[in-house]
């Protein structure tokens, strides 16, 4: 089986946020970009089924101006076999979705491998807009997965439970925590590989935007916190009765 | 016009989420002039039905259907109605199902989708709705371009509100096209009552300051007395003291209750992301300094040891004299 997983580029979470002069857009100086957490683990898993011989080849792909080559090669360095990298900076998640098909109707993908999220826009929809465009079955709130043979085995997490599910390829699989509990890290010898890998890049199709970001501002700063003495805790239960009125 | 609301239940009962959802649709239809029609999937009684008039649906569509319906196919059922009844706002809660099923109305619509709303739009024309990105630094007004607008709701984020009206039921059958399924659902393995993390007002959670498993009987003890869900930072969860499921912040689940208790959790960049939607915060931690006090409402400095006894102590007056 081939496994595309889908790489969103996203500032690292630690690094401070400004919004930029036009209001629409975050400052993107001094970012420090990073692998989307949930991308990540997707691409952990698909080299974890790689190295038990299930998956013949894991490529990743990213829609995204140049700068998110550092993250590709980064996912190339971790392991990956190729990248694909359509070259434009996305307006909304219909764009990346519109893109990322554009591919998988170019070259076919058994398993397509989606984050739960993006840690930039928290969209939380490329994946079905893709699995929807390319009218493909999908299973979200992924937590496991395995193949056997032809079959995948995809444990999906509901609320107050789990799922078991067996399906056919294609699929889209948009995964969660518990797909890979901790994400790979690049060894040396991959660094020293992913120079040569191959990181294809292709030009965008064209679409209307969708959704549009009209402005973004800061959140009103918290209050100050109210403390209550370590020998009185039970003070607090009061508090949250009577003042704040939450129980 | 309308606004659709897909309206999920679990064993023929519906979720509080729904309840919500309704609540808000009717809000909107307010504000829009528009009718509510709630979708329901599945084996669900009359009487339960009618409980969606109680929030406002006028209209409620139920499609009486007791297999499983593989995600695609479940999208291509929601696109059919809403070619249909002509509805122009489609409503998902933002959990696990709606996230599944969203997407794929939205592809078949060419509509606009934004996720994680927590209110009413700012707007009607151009139609424009908040939401919080960046995981959660950062307040965006996201607008919808688009004439199907697709929109999913933050769970306990509008809050659930009655609003009777005269209801008419219609129950249908499958009538759209659906693919033939390339999945099957083999087993299904619930947690019997267990308050979910995802719908719960009230959430108590535990860091490495609790120091190991063997302590989270008193975490538990509140959790049952405020009628909470329990919750835990990420390495308690890769120690494997508490299951993955209550894992919460970047890498886990966004939660957004009425009160998050923090015991022991020094409040990381990446555990906040996943909790700063709170309405409240209230910490306890032995470290005055910890990061947690500047996102908390109200903080305890000292042990958790000592704190939780106490608190215990007064939530069983206080349920007492309830
Ligand atoms: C990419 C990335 C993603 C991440 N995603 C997440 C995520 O989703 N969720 C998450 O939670 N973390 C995440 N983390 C980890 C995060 O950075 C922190 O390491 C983690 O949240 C710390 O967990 P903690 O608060 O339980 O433990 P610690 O940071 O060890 O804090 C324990 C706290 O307990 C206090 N304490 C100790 N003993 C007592 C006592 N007896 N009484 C009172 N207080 C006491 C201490 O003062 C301390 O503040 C992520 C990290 C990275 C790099």
């Amino acid at each position: 089986m081939k496994i595309l997983v889908c790489i969103s580029n996203v500032p690292d979470t630690t690094t401070r946020i400004a919004i930029g002069p036009d209001g629409k857009s975050i400052s993107t100086a001094g970012i420090q970009w990073i692998i989307n957490p949930w991308d990540e683990l997707a691409l952990t898993r698909a080299l974890e089924l790689k190295d038990v011989g299930r998956v013949t080849e894991v490529v990743v792909a990213n829609v995204g101006p140049t700068l998110t080559e550092a993250t590709l090669r980064k996912a190339l360095a971790t392991g990956a076999d190729r990248a694909l990298r359509v070259n434009t900076e996305p307006t909304d998640a219909w764009s990346v979705a519109i893109n990322l098909a554009e591919l998988i109707k170019n070259e076919a993908f058994d398993v397509i491998l989606c984050g739960i999220e993006s840690s930039d826009h928290n969209g939380s929809v490329v994946g079905g807009l893709l699995a929807g465009i390319l009218d493909m079955n999908i299973i979200s709130s992924v937590s496991g997965l395995d193949i056997e043979g032809d079959t995948l085995k995809v444990q999906r997490e509901i609320a107050g439970g789990k799922e078991l599910h067996e399906t056919s390829a294609p699929v889209v699989l948009v995964v969660q925590k518990g797909i890979a509990l901790a994400p790979r890290i690049p060894s040396m010898r991959g660094i020293m590989m992913a120079r040569t890998k191959p990181l294809l890049t292709s030009d965008p199709v064209s679409s209307e935007p969708m959704t549009a970001t009209a402005q973004l501002f800061m959140p009103k700063a918290k209050g100050a916190c109210r403390m209550v003495d370590a020998e009185n805790a039970g003070d607090l239960i009061r508090l949250l009765h009577e003042e704040a009125k939450v129980i | 016009m309308s606004i659709l609301v897909y309206t999920e239940n679990r064993e023929g009962k519906f979720k509080k989420q729904s309840f919500e959802l309704v609540s808000y649709a009717h809000a909107l239809a307010q504000l829009a002039g528009r009718e509510v029609i709630a979708l329901s999937v599945g084996e669900v009684a009359d009487d339960e039905l009618k409980q969606l008039g109680e929030y406002g649906a006028s209209r409620i569509i139920a499609i009486d259907y007791s297999g499983h319906l593989e995600s695609r196919n479940f999208s291509k059922l929601i696109h059919h109605w809403v070619g249909a009844l002509g509805p122009d706002i489609v409503l998902f809660a933002d959990n696990n199902t709606g996230k599944s099923l969203a997407g794929g109305v939205a592809a078949r619509l060419k509509a606009g989708v934004v996720s994680g709303v927590s209110g009413l739009p700012i707007s009607m024309e151009p139609f424009i709705l908040s939401k919080m990105v960046y995981t959660g630094k950062v307040n965006a007004q996201i607008q919808i371009n688009t004439h199907h607008k697709v929109v999913l709701l933050a769970g306990n984020s509008f809050g659930v509100h009655t609003n009777p009206v005269t209801s008419i039921i219609e129950h249908h059958n499958i009538v759209a096209e659906l693919a033939s399924p390339s999945s099957e659902l083999l087993s299904t393995e619930m947690q019997k009552g267990k308050i979910l993390l995802s719908e719960a007002e009230v959430v108590v959670s535990g860091g490495r300051g609790m120091k190991g498993p063997e302590n989270w009987g008193p975490i538990e003890e509140l959790a049952g007395l405020l009628g909470a869900a329990t919750a835990c930072t990420r390495p308690v969860s890769d120690e494997g003291w508490r299951p993955h499921t209550e894992h919460v912040g970047q890498t886990g689940k966004v939660i957004n209750p009425n009160i998050y208790f923090a015991f022991g959790i020094s409040g990381a960049i990446q555990h906040v992301a996943g909790v700063s939607r709170s309405k409240v915060i209230v910490a306890v931690n032995k470290d005055p300094e910890a990061a947690i006090f500047s996102v908390a409402d109200y903080g305890i400095v000292g042990d958790v040891n000592q704190a939780l006894p106490q608190l215990i102590a007064a939530a069983k007056t206080l349920k007492d004299n309830a």
